[in-house]
């Protein structure tokens, strides 16, 4: 009679009729949750917490603690490479706040980052928009997607040798603009002091846009099209249907893609480090690569850990803002 | 099964399996069968050198090592250079660096003041070891810390094809005669320059390659009595000679960012006319344009200096850990290593000189560019003064970027040196 049925039963009757030797398993489990309702409170309240002791020893250790050690580390005279370090307070943060290099690679990276982020926007809305059109082709537009991704598809390594290549005072750029007579010398795009700065933001910001086009796309076809027929019925013409509709329906996606953005491109490191080094003489060093240097080239370990850590505390401090907006979106 | 019981084996799984993960690993495996005392022990041997070989070549020389060891067994961890830089650094930073690891000179003074490396000088001792075969030893305090192992010579590398389309007749053997050769070789509109400098900060050797390399090879010197000594005549008639070049556009453009591997690019491709190169780069050069037609000469020496040319080098190190349980071991391997027979064949594998003095690489009979290296090789010396100073990659780009502001017009000559020099110093008084 119930064997379909028995293999899901679908309620309690029908398990019991199903399984009548379970009966007596229900009831022990029945008398057991009420043993456990009577556990004493601060038991009861920590059994949360033993489900979620394996999450929280990972990110103790593989987060916390790494944290903790740098930040010991920085205030320590130099640590690893000093067997016996002593404990000089924040001595290292004074010297690293007032050193000018320091200074100069935090212009670099808020230059580097600030563009980067902004540019990124521009594009990724721009090309968003374009990819939403309903004046293209399901398959044309799918083409086009799959072309613009392409930059956030390569590592940064590849992206390095890549422009390396174009830009090279002998590559295909540089041909291309004197073969059409736009300049008449080879234009050292990457050995430039002047040029340097800007050309390694341009390739940042050609490498990441697609990031917010896949994002903001997936944002603009999230709008009701009711919205813009409301707009259209009040009389708005698209520019005002652009700014009264769709970027208050984009604003909640544009903010958190440029605080994660900002956050992940003042961390950028190997794109830097691969094209220019941080030069030519210090017109694109970046914090990453001030650190990196102090660790593996200074071997000053603890003055590298107080760069990391204010470089730790400007993203929490981006980071802060993201966590205070989303929770005030969700409220 | 109870859920809370369940629940309770799977947070003393995580627990176990996190504390197993940080346990320190022992490299002693489970007792074997073999002469020395029933146990196995495996040494790790950090390195570059393996990707940098023939395949299988390197991996059949540690065979050889363990057939004639029986009981040792030699675990190679290999990588890129830069990789095996940033490892070992890491290991020397935690501890746990590999029992034998592949060196570059300019690392083991830092591991040394470190107390990462072990004293070879005593494991020589404890092996009765006659060292009167090394071709050289790296010291500091008196002891030795590493024995390179074979050595990549920087000569001259000269494009014939973009000499005989010039008129010139000979290489250069001097350094008015060098300027001349390299205005003659530039040619913009076949996008052809005269000589390449790379400058670039992420890998700074071009300072110790392509710059110093010629304060050497006129019998100068950076240093005096141990401290840096930038603002003498041999450095400062360097550095007006490159900024001679330099204005006369007989560099190639973009010095500033170019890194070793573009230089060698640059050449074998036909757009520069001359280089300072490593050796090794010989087969590369060969296999990417076999039609290039190139020779090597030695470094050109100021006008009128007649003494013994020093010849740039970088060696394949190699050294202890001295937080290594085998020491004995591990001294057994960089013996092996350094003996006649195979010092040979590494080096006739590597394409470079070996550290043995009694080692003769195949390929001087064999390869006439090779043979003429040799030559260069014999009638000059190694001289490389970066390798033994502390930080002495940071010691080239300090001068790097003083460099490069002399070089763009932004400072003089006297404050490049002055500045870099006080940079230096800095370093040296640490």
């Amino acid at each position: 009679m119930c064997r379909g049925s028995c293999l899901r039963p679908r309620s309690a009757a029908l398990f019991q009729a199903c399984f009548p030797s379970e009966k007596t398993a229900l009831s022990t489990n029945h008398s057991k949750a009420t043993s456990f309702q009577k556990l004493p409170a601060l038991r009861k309240k920590l059994v949360p917490f033993a489900y979620l002791s394996p999450t929280l020893l990972l990110l103790a250790m593989l987060s916390l603690l790494p944290i903790a050690m740098v930040f010991f580390y920085s205030l320590q005279d130099n640590v690893i490479m000093n067997k016996t370090p002593q404990w000089v307070g924040f001595e290292n943060y004074i010297e690293i706040l007032g050193d000018s290099v320091f200074q100069q690679a935090l212009l670099n990276t808020l230059y580097f980052t600030g563009m980067s982020v902004l540019f990124h926007l521009l594009l990724g809305l721009a090309f968003a928009l374009l990819l939403n059109t309903r004046l293209i082709g399901p398959l044309p537009k799918a083409l086009f997607r799959m072309i613009y991704i392409l930059p956030w598809v390569f590592t940064a390594t590849i992206i390095a040798i890549l422009w390396r290549l174009l830009l090279n005072p002998n590559g295909v750029l540089n041909y291309l603009l004197l073969w059409t007579g736009l300049v008449s010398d080879k234009i050292e795009w990457l050995s430039s002091r002047q040029l340097a700065l800007h050309t390694v933001t341009f390739i940042n910001i050609w490498a990441g846009y697609p990031f917010y086009m896949v994002s903001l796309l997936a944002g603009l076809q999230g709008i009701p099209d009711e919205l813009y027929e409301a707009g259209r019925i009040d009389g708005a013409n698209g520019r005002q249907l652009f700014r009264f509709i769709t970027l208050p329906q984009l604003t909640p996606i544009i903010v958190s893609l440029a605080m994660l953005d900002f956050i992940w491109t003042m961390q950028q490191f190997t794109l830097i480090w691969m094209t220019t080094g941080g030069g030519p003489i210090r017109v694109t060093e970046m914090l990453s690569t001030f650190t990196y240097k102090l660790a593996f080239s200074s071997y000053e370990f603890s003055l590298a850990s107080t760069s990391a850590f204010v470089i730790l505390l400007l993203s929490m401090g981006v980071a802060w803002f993201y966590v205070r907006k989303q929770r005030a979106s969700d409220e | 099964m109870n859920k809370k019981v369940i629940s309770l084996l799977l947070v003393l799984a995580v627990f176990a399996s996190l504390i197993a993960g940080c346990a320190p690993v022992n490299t002693t495996s489970a007792p074997a069968s073999s002469d020395s005392g029933g146990e196995t022990v495996t040494l790790e041997f950090t390195q570059w050198w393996e990707p940098e070989l023939p395949e299988g070549s390197f991996r059949a020389l540690m065979d050889e090592f363990e057939a004639q060891n029986p009981g040792i067994q030699v675990e190679l961890i290999s990588g890129p250079y830069a990789t095996t830089k940033e490892q070992v650094v890491a290991g020397a930073a935690a501890g746990t660096m590999s029992d034998v690891v592949g060196l570059d000179g300019a690392w083991v003074s830092d591991f040394v003041k470190q107390g990462s490396l072990a004293s070879l000088t005593d494991l020589m001792a404890q092996a009765s070891y006659d060292d009167s075969e090394l071709a050289a030893q790296i010291q500091l305090g008196g002891a030795t810390y590493m024995i390179p192992v074979v050595n990549f010579v920087y000569p001259v590398f000269v494009n014939l094809d973009l000499m005989e389309k010039a008129g010139i007749a000979a290489p250069p053997t001097t350094r008015s005669e060098f300027a001349d050769a390299a205005q003659k070789l530039t040619d913009p509109a076949n996008n052809v320059s005269g000589w390449i400098l790379p400058l670039s900060l992420e890998q700074p050797n071009g300072i110790q390659n392509d710059v110093m390399s010629w304060v050497w090879a006129s019998g100068g010197s950076m240093m005096k009595e141990g401290q840096p000594d930038l603002t003498n005549d041999a450095v400062r008639s360097v550095a007006e000679f490159i900024k001679g070049l330099y204005d006369a556009g007989a560099i190639a453009p973009g010095a500033f960012s170019l890194r070793e591997q573009d230089k060698v690019e640059e050449f074998t491709n036909g757009r520069v006319g001359m280089m300072v190169s490593s050796l090794a780069h010989i087969n590369m050069i060969r296999e990417r344009n076999p039609e290039l037609n190139f020779a090597i000469t030695a470094l050109p020496a100021a006008d009128g200096y007649e003494g013994k040319r020093g010849l740039p080098y970088a060696s394949w190190g190699i050294g202890v850990a001295a937080n290594s349980p085998h020491p004995a071991e591990a001294w057994k391997l960089v013996q092996f290593l350094m003996s006649a027979e195979v010092n040979s064949k590494l080096s006739s594998i590597a394409n470079a000189f070996p550290g043995n003095v009694n080692s003769t690489p195949d390929f001087v009979q064999t390869d006439e560019l090779f043979a003429a290296a040799f030559e260069v090789f014999q009638a000059g010396y190694l001289a490389n003064e970066f390798v033994g100073l502390p930080v002495a990659e940071n010691l080239m780009r300090l001068f790097d970027e003083q460099f490069q502001l002399y070089l763009d017009g932004s400072q003089s000559l006297d404050d490049a040196l002055a500045n870099a020099q006080a940079a230096w110093m800095e370093n040296f008084q640490e």
